[in-house]
């Protein structure tokens, strides 16, 4: 045929129509979704030290693999409390003349999502200490470690902060392990990371593909209880280790820790729900009950495995006993 | 989930399927093969045993057999119709006769067809483009296999500069950029104007767009290891002035080309060309829009990104390797291309629904849900270009089957063609919404990539380079290392994806099952350690096809006294000549 002959007309239709799909499929929907996009009104802007930190993440190659996207689908209920929104990565714009806009959503899950890690694991302590080195603290990562983002001093000085480090995990560094501020700026990015509410009036998306209730057959014998060894993998072990000895220094033992073992329920339940820092020798204990929004069921089932678990041998409680606790620190934090 | 429900699922039992044929594939390669041995084991034995036999014959067989053997040696003489003239085979139809008396372990394959007409300069050109290409492919995946360790051993270094995160993008950019792109478009630099049956336009050019393309992976990947990177995307790491260095030389080689089509002493365009300069044209289209901040703010950066990526691979690297394909396939199997209609029904094909599949990387996130599904349906009708592809290369293939056994380079030609429909129609399977849930952020994706990246554009590279370097240079390989080459890269690429795509179905099933994460990290150990022996495979692999490209360009030319009519008159003839300068 003459017109596949020419080789001006032939490629310059070929190039024609891929630069005609091209614009269809993704240059208008990137445009459209530019103009018709803002950040929710009550999102806050990450902090000098957090977009510092976002650079740091950026740097190291974090996105290879964590991603930053709850899907909305049932599986990704475990990474936040709603499935993201266009509206979530608005905000985010080139990073400057070199480099490109980062939405950092990723496309590997190799590592936890950290959509809203900030609000699962707030701890600087524990951040530090992972990132310094993350099987000191969860015993079968992969993840890389960072020291190079710490400091060796002799004495830690005014406005430092040092990382308690386990025996095992020192390689041999004498003195105090300091973290540098580019290790502080990227937990402050690690710690911004939460969902934002969606604002009243907005229907916040469904997940899909949500798991059939499995109600034939179960007669009440347990089938349905929530699984206290895995809540109390995914909430409590990253600190309080699978054996529940804790870390010293760190992270306190459950295995023979009078709380757990005592009777009294109530400070148990306030605990898990809303922190705990009454001891100075221990990091502080974030809100994991009311961050994670645990049922009173999930609370139980976790109260009961720590109180079963590694030699412990305590008096199990009922989900209605916790629910009643719950109820009445919701009523009085309200207050 | 019930794992019985799983198989109740038509993307996963598509995958299952495709995985199933190259393995199938291989293993009716190694039964023939191994059948062969077999019987050549079992004629020797016999043999063995007739020779005992014929230790104790009686005298009286002796004489019988001498008698008969009078009876038949009876022959003319020979001169009864021709005289006392000499034999003459006046149109040369007698040639290349070949001996093969004794069992060999490694049979001599077919030797590469004798050099065509190259100008020396291009030749040069062509070498020093699959040179550098190979040390890319080296270097890539020796960074490649380095990671694979470390996903058992993270504690193997506390070096910034090689921590996972920044060595990754070292890894994938280099065989991009570095191997596959160098490679093809030093094949390119062969096939253009040799099709064209015209001289490359500009050697010049030529050699600086290969100092550009080196450069930009030079530069890029020294930026990634240093923590400088372009903010996320994948394939999309190097920063703007290491990629504009890329483009540069595409433009430059794209010109190069152009000029050379359009000096061209055919009428037509062939198809390779086609896809060539389309490839060029749109690599550089993708990279603009990919590297212009114009649309990229917020989730347009995600758009723009699921665009890239997949236009990359498809759109450069798969059409490119067809091109090429649609030269040297036709050319090793000397005969015609099965249909051209078809392969210009792939390209046009290709372009319209390649194009609408970027956005499958993101199903289920905030990207508008039309997109994703114009994506799924994008990926469905891949279907169309990937059968008319496949169909294409296989029966030019038919009748030529028994080429495969006698040639060292086919093998190479066949493995990527199986992988060009398998790789690319799993990636259909896996766009769908149900298999998207199970493999999506698990490693699936990665053995995916690899099933695709390495089964089919580096099994085609190197048949193709295989296929030329020889007849530029005038050397073979020893046959016994190109065939250790072809066997560990085969055996180490299913070793590292088949447990990949095990392991990562399973994790996908705990995370639907709501699973603790940490349980699904601690389940693929032993996965990721088959993924570190596969890649400890292909990587050996590449060890051998560097040194066999090292004896194809400067292997010492043996001693060969001229035993041709051919060869004894250019020698003379050459001889005198040397007398005369003397």
């Amino acid at each position: 045929m003459k017109f596949f002959n020419d080789h001006f007309k032939l490629f310059g239709t070929a190039l024609g129509l891929f630069v005609g799909l091209t614009i269809v499929v993704a240059i208008t929907p990137a445009l459209n979704n530019q103009e018709n996009n803002a950040p929710l009104p009550n999102a806050i802007p990450l902090s000098k030290d957090a977009i510092a930190g976002k650079n740091s993440f950026i740097a190291n190659g974090c996105v290879a693999c964590h991603t930053q996207q709850v899907r909305n689908v049932d599986m990704d209920k475990m990474w936040g409390s709603r499935p993201n929104i266009a509206a979530d990565y608005a905000a985010n714009t080139r990073i400057d003349l070199w480099r490109n806009t980062a939405t950092l959503m990723g496309t590997e899950r190799t590592g936890p999502d950290l959509t809203n890690v900030g609000t699962r694991q707030p701890s600087v302590a524990w951040n530090l200490l992972h990132l310094y080195q993350p099987r000191a603290v969860v015993e079968k990562s992969i993840m890389p470690a960072y020291p190079w983002l710490f400091k060796v001093k002799d004495k830690v000085e005014e406005g430092e902060t040092e990382v308690i480090v386990p025996e095992p995990f020192r390689k041999g560094v004498r003195g105090k392990i300091v973290a540098s501020e580019e290790a502080l700026q990227l937990v402050a990015y690690l710690q911004s990371l939460k969902q934002t509410p969606l604002p009243d009036g907005k229907v916040t998306p469904d997940f899909l593909y949500q798991k059939e209730l499995k109600t034939a057959g179960s007669a009440g014998d347990g089938a349905n209880l929530a699984d206290g060894r895995a809540l109390y993998s995914t909430h409590c072990q990253s600190c309080h280790q699978a054996n529940g000895e804790g870390l010293k220094g760190a992270f306190p033992p459950l295995k023979g820790s009078p709380v757990v073992l005592g009777d009294d329920l109530e400070l148990f339940v306030t605990i898990i729900m809303k922190g705990y820092d009454a001891r100075p020798e221990y990091a502080v204990m974030n809100a994991v009950g009311t961050d994670n929004k645990l049922t009173p069921e999930e609370v139980a089932a976790i109260i009961n495995h720590e109180k079963t678990s590694w030699g412990n041998n305590a008096k199990t409680v009922s989900p209605e006993e916790v629910k009643k606790i719950i109820d009445f620190i919701k009523i009085t934090t309200e207050q | 989930m019930d794992s019985t429900y799983l198989f109740n699922e038509s993307g996963i039992l598509l995958t299952i399927f495709l995985i199933a044929i190259p393995i199938i594939v291989a293993s009716l390669i190694v039964l023939v093969k191994t059948y062969a041995i077999l019987n050549d084991y079992r004629k020797k034995k016999n043999l063995e045993q007739f020779y005992e036999r014929l230790k104790r014959l009686s005298p009286e067989e002796i004489e019988r057999l001498e008698q008969r053997k009078k009876e038949l040696s009876f022959s003319l003489s020979n001169k009864e119709l021709a005289g006392d003239a000499p034999p003459s085979d006046s149109r040369g139809l007698i040639d290349n006769i070949s001996h093969e008396e004794d069992i060999r372990f490694v049979p001599s394959k077919k030797k590469s067809q004798p050099r065509p007409f190259i100008e020396p300069g291009l030749t040069k050109l062509i070498l020093w483009y699959l040179g550098c290409a190979t040390f890319w492919l080296l270097f890539g995946t020796t960074v490649g296999e380095y990671l694979g360790i470390k996903f058992t051993a993270p504690d193997i270094d506390h070096i910034s500069w090689l921590s996972f995160g920044r060595l990754r993008p070292v890894h994938t950019n280099a065989v991009f950029w570095g191997w596959s792109s160098l490679a093809m478009l030093g094949l390119a630099y062969y096939v253009v104007p040799r099709v064209s049956n015209a001289a490359i336009a500009s050697l010049r050019l030529g050699y600086i767009s290969l100092i550009c393309v080196n450069a930009c992976v030079v530069l890029g990947s020294l930026f990634l290891m240093a923590g400088i990177n372009n903010g996320g995307g994948e394939y999309r790491e190097y920063i703007w002035p290491a990629m504009a260095l890329l483009a540069a030389g595409v433009v430059l080689s794209l010109f190069n080309f152009i000029f050379t089509i359009g000096q061209r002493t055919t009428k037509e365009i062939y198809v390779s060309n086609w896809y060539i300069i389309s490839a060029m044209m749109f690599l550089l289209v993708i990279a603009l829009v990919a590297y212009v901040p114009a649309w990229q703010s917020g989730l347009g950066e995600t758009i723009i990104q699921g665009y890239y990526m997949h236009q990359g691979v498809g759109m450069w690297f798969m059409l490119f390797c067809l091109g090429l394909m649609y030269y040297f396939l036709p050319q090793q199997l000397n005969k015609p291309i099965y249909s051209y209609g078809l392969g210009i029904l792939a390209f046009w094909t290709q372009i319209l629904f390649y194009k609408l599949i970027g956005t499958h990387h993101f199903i289920f996130s905030a990207i508008p849900w039309w997109l994703q599904t114009v994506a799924i349906v994008g990926s469905v009708g891949m279907v169309i270009p990937v059968i008319a592809g496949t169909t294409n290369f296989l029966m030019t293939f038919k009748g030529s089957w028994n080429k495969l056994s006698g040639s060292y380079t086919l093998p190479f030609y066949l493995i990527g063609i199986i992988f060009y429909f398998t790789g690319s129609l799993q990636g259909t399977a896996e766009a769908f919404r149900f298999t998207n849930l199970v493999w999506h952020f698990t490693d699936f994706t990665v053995a995916h990539s690899h099933l695709t990246m390495y089964g089919i554009i580096c099994f085609m590279l190197w048949a193709c380079i295989y296929t030329i370097v020889p007849r530029l240079t005038g050397k073979e390989p020893p046959q016994i290392a190109v065939g250790a080459h072809f066997w560990l890269a085969l055996i180490g690429l299913l070793f590292y994806t088949v447990p990949l795509m095990i392991g990562s179905t399973l994790k996908g099933l705990m995370w639907m099952d709501g699973k603790p994460f940490m349980d699904s990290v601690v389940m693929m150990a032993p996965y990721w350690l088959w993924r570190a022996i596969g890649g400890t495979l292909m990587w050996l692999s590449h060890l051998l096809f560097a040194y066999n490209f090292y004896v194809m360009i400067n292997r010492k030319r043996e001693v060969v006294i001229p035993a041709s009519p051919i060869a004894i008159l250019k020698s003379k003839e050459e001889l005198e000549k040397q007398v005369l300068t003397f």
